[in-house]
């Protein structure tokens, strides 16, 4: 009913235009069509000069709107220089969006048809025309090389001290890989994922570096101030690990493993104070299209000190062990001495 | 030729005196309106069909805008049309995805693509270089009716059981070539890319006569720095389309062959619901370049036009020249090649060398060159003209204006840095509705505006004209400027609920109010279609052959031109097109030999 009515007033709402229009017409035809016609250049041209003005403040009230609901302080050292390249450009931009378009809504006012104007013939002029292809070219040469100079930086190697996080996307959610104390991730092959055999992410356990791996689903702990590199994969089909707060992205590709590297700036709890939500946590959006789960890939980070990394990371247990529950060393003691000690390779 | 040509000739006289009174014509109905090989026609058929897929395209956005701004409410309407997508009046998010890849596919190939350049290529290159019609009026009707076919087979995955295709418009694998990964995986995918090799055949064989028919049937006098803008414009994106189709063909048909003959160019090491497939060695990213080796020059095949469109309507309305016609000339070239070499761009977080990336930026920001000299070239030209405001040039004024706004944030996205953390983000999706699809749309109802009363001998009506225009504009800035800033915050594009995120979710009122301006500019459009269909049969008549005053050849037909453009010998051009207000005359069309006293510019 709703529906219907909603129709019936956007079709009487057309109908109205258009007589109106058609209206118009006739008053046109009795008026002369040349007059008519002058009217209606000049309302157009006052409303391209309202639709500047009234376009200029829009922009300063919507920038006024949002300006703390966007970007906040970036949390990670390659953050920092994303948004200072950002504000860089903005500015630039900005002026040259202001000042062009300006221009055009003013020109277009000021040159508006008159009968005591004739058009200036002016077909070209190279002085003006190599200005114009001299300044962009110099300004857009210096925004190139600012963002190459970062882009190098923050794509560049990882430092060698940097702890090593691999991180999968499958749909519709995230896995992560911890080394362990070998600072190694052991070797894996896809044709071994199994989940049912508690092998998620196909590690080789004739590997030894497989032995003290920890493997997490859906919530990835890294250490404020120490660098860390993402060793990404994924399952399926193309996701993208996209870390908002640390200005960061890279896809996740099945068959094709990339990396990214940063050092968090800023603790979970640190970030709760700044943004003044309590409720604040760092949030791992998939920004690849995925499948129908795509909008609702959620994967968190909790970015704590050293100690309280540690602690957490001594209260998981390796995934050799969870996989082979016989190789525990801990549950041997328990059964019998005499068993031969397998779990002495774990370190 | 020479015979078919009289024929023809005699048609148009008949046609001029009794055009209304169709069927007494020696061509019967099906050879004149439906498998026509007149490019004049042709034109007409490809712009009604893109205005019907604009509509349905246009639908789509609106519906899944529904979803965006109001994901909690239900709309029962939806159900009693879309059934089990829509359960409970709740847009579903398989449909969700199938809607957003059919307006994206809809919106770039079907409406901007064949609906743009498909229509003024066909009506304006023979019109304005002289020519009775295209090299091959035969593979020109096939251009059509490829183009429709492909239509029709697009149409058609809309209803199989699984629905349409629903990884994006851009089509990447694994996604779209794994049959397990979902609905829209399955038979609509198929479908989808039969379309688009069809759809690439129709390029393909318009492109061709374009290029063939601007190099070779140019009328005497009309050498190629004489030809008016919009025809160089045509000329460049057909190369384009020619050189890099064929790169989107290969890569769909590598696709089709992964899905269904067990193929590896594209999958490796993928198991998906715990199922392990054989596949190894393939690359993911190799469908990218290859997509994006079009998807790029599909940006410019869809804009080249326009500039061009808007070039010639700036200047015959302002009654002065282009400004800087040569330098309007190069930055096209400048574009065109520089299309080819930008690429991968869309890939600087794929997984790419960062050297190469490196390389990509340069090339991209690059392109920003030849963009500003075109702006700077158009607000010369409007300087110091007089300019009318039909509602042609007003919307060429606003294609103005949001290629400034869309072209600007261009170099944010270019910038691989400040890319990381705006790739796939809303701020990507109100760039390129700006600068591409909205400018480019602008450019299209420009040229409509102009040169409907060439195709229909009737004028459209101003003033719906201007009520049209105003709506647009204001709510295509509304729509897609507050975009930017959800994008800057980093919410991702493709998301149907924000909800569930912490910090994403402090757009619901945004996404309310861009969904309430959508649909009133969706609406808004049916003021224009009510407009040009009305008009095609009520419209007001032309009676004089030149109504805007302007300098180019199709002025010099009748008004009402039949098969073969021009009654008696083709017209003799003896100067470029862009004589206004030149020695005090208003304008001296190019069929006017140089005077001995003229000056030279």
């Amino acid at each position: 009913m709703q529906t219907l009515l909603i129709s019936a007033i956007l079709v009487l709402f057309l109908v109205v235009i258009f007589q109106i229009a058609k209206a118009s017409e006739y008053v046109a035809m009795i008026r002369g069509y040349e007059n008519a016609r002058k009217q209606s250049n000049k309302i157009n041209a006052f409303l391209l000069l309202a639709f500047l003005a009234i376009g200029l403040i829009g922009v300063y009230y919507c920038n006024e709107l949002f300006k703390d609901k966007i970007l906040g302080e970036p949390a990670s050292n390659h953050g920092v220089l994303v948004d200072r390249m950002l504000y860089v450009t903005l500015g630039i931009t900005f002026v040259v969006f202001v000042v062009t378009q300006i221009a055009l809504f003013w020109f277009a006012y000021k040159y508006q048809e008159s009968d005591n104007r004739k058009a200036f013939y002016y077909p070209h002029n190279n002085t003006l025309e190599l200005i114009w292809t001299v300044i962009p070219a110099i300004t857009l040469s210096v925004l190139v090389g600012f963002g190459i100079f970062y882009w190098f930086k923050i794509t560049g190697p990882a430092p060698r001290d940097a702890m090593v996080v691999e991180v999968v996307g499958k749909q519709y959610g995230w896995e992560f890989r911890y080394p362990g104390a070998d600072g190694i991730l052991g070797k894996k092959y896809f044709k071994k994922i199994n989940p049912a055999n508690n092998n998620p992410v196909g590690q080789l356990w004739e590997d030894p570096a497989n032995h003290d791996d920890v493997f997490v689903e859906q919530e990835m702990h890294l250490v404020v101030g120490k660098p860390v590199q993402l060793v990404i994969g994924a399952k399926d089909v193309i996701h993208s690990v996209g870390l908002v707060h640390f200005r960061l992205k890279t896809d996740a590709v099945p068959g094709t493993p990339t990396t990214m590297w940063f050092t968090p700036k800023f603790t979970t709890k640190e970030m709760k104070e700044k943004t003044g939500n309590p409720d604040f946590v760092y949030e791992i959006s998939c920004d690849q299209l995925c499948g129908k789960g795509h909008w609702s890939m959620r994967g968190t980070i909790v970015v704590e000190t050293q100690e309280e990394f540690d602690a957490w990371v001594a209260s998981k247990t390796p995934q050799y062990l969870v996989a082979n529950p016989d190789k525990d060393p801990a549950r041997q003691m328990e059964n019998t001495d005499a068993a031969p000690l397998t779990g002495a390779i774990i370190r | 030729m020479s015979e078919t040509t009289t024929v023809h000739i005699a048609d148009a006289k008949h046609a001029t005196t009794h055009h209304e009174e169709h069927g007494h014509h020696q061509q019967s109905f099906i050879s004149k309106y439906i498998f026509s090989m007149d490019h004049k026609t042709i034109g007409k058929q490809f712009l009604i069909t893109g205005i019907v897929w604009a509509v349905i395209g246009g639908l789509f956005s609106v519906i899944f805008r529904l979803q965006l701004g109001y994901p909690d409410t239900t709309f029962p309407i939806l159900e009693t049309f879309f059934g089990k997508w829509a359960k409970g009046g709740q847009i579903q998010p398989e449909f969700y995805y199938s809607l957003v890849t059919m307006h994206g596919t809809i919106l770039v190939f079907f409406v901007l693509t064949a609906g743009l350049s498909g229509t003024f290529a066909n009506i304006l290159i023979p019109l304005q270089i002289g020519a009775r019609d295209m090299a091959s009026p035969f593979l020109n009707m096939l251009s059509y009716w490829f183009f429709f076919i492909a239509g029709i087979v697009m149409a058609s995955s809309i209803f199989v059981q699984t629905g349409p295709a629903s990884s994006g418009w851009t089509m990447y694998p694994p996604l779209s070539a794994l049959r397990q990964a979902g609905d829209g995986q399955k038979i609509g995918t198929d479908l989808w890319l039969i379309s688009m090799a069809l759809f690439i055949i129709s390029s393909l064989l318009g492109g061709l006569n374009y290029i063939t028919t601007i190099l070779n049937m140019r009328t005497k006098g009309m050498s190629m720095t004489r030809l008016p803008l919009p025809i160089w414009a045509m000329f460049f994106t057909a190369v384009l389309g020619v050189l890099s189709f064929p790169v989107l063909l290969s890569g769909a048909i590598l696709l089709l062959f992964d899905r269904n003959l067990g193929t590896s160019f594209y999958l490796s090491d993928i198991v998906i619901n715990g199922e392990i497939l054989p596949n190894e060695g393939g690359s993911a990213i190799l469908y990218q370049h290859l997509f994006w080796f079009l998807g790029h020059p599909e940006v410019y095949i869809i804009l080249l036009p326009a500039m061009g469109m808007v070039s010639e309507i700036l200047s015959v309305n302002s009654r002065k020249p282009i400004f800087g016609y040569m330098a309007m000339l190069g930055s096209l070239f400048a574009i065109a090649i520089l299309a080819f070499l930008v690429w991968a761009h869309h890939m600087f977080v794929a997984g790419l060398n960062p050297f190469l990336g490196s390389v990509f930026v340069l090339l991209t920001l690059l392109i920003a060159v030849p963009s500003a000299i075109k702006v700077f070239n158009w607000l010369t030209t409007i300087w110091r003209g007089n300019i009318r405001f039909t509602p042609a040039a007003l919307f060429a004024i606003g294609f103005v204006s949001l290629f400034i706004s869309g072209g600007l944030t261009g170099i944010f996205l270019g910038n691989s840095t400040i890319d990381i953390h705006l790739h796939d983000t809303m701020f990507v999706v109100a760039h390129f509705h700006i600068v591409m699809g909205v400018a480019s749309m602008f450019g299209m109802l420009a040229g409509v505006y102009h040169w409907f009363p060439k195709m229909y001998g009737r004028y459209l009506n101003n003033t719906l004209g201007y009520i049209h225009f105003w709506v647009t504009i204001v709510g295509a800035y509304l729509t897609f400027w507050p975009m930017h800033y959800q994008g800057l915050a980093g919410v991702p594009r493709r998301y149907l609920d924000k909800s569930g995120w912490v910090n994403f979710n402090q757009f619901g009122e945004l996404d309310k109010f861009i969904t309430v301006v959508s649909m009133i500019v969706f609406v808004a459009q049916f003021i224009f279609i009510i407009n040009f269909f009305y008009s095609i049969y009520k419209g007001r008549k032309v009676r004089t052959a030149n109504p805007w005053g302007a300098n180019t050849l199709e002025w010099t037909t009748p008004i009402n031109p039949g098969h073969g453009n021009w009654e008696g010998d083709i017209p003799e051009v003896h100067r470029w097109p862009y004589d206004y207000g030149k020695d005090g005359r208003e304008f001296i069309p190019q069929t006017e030999p140089v005077g001995a006293s003229e000056s030279k510019h």
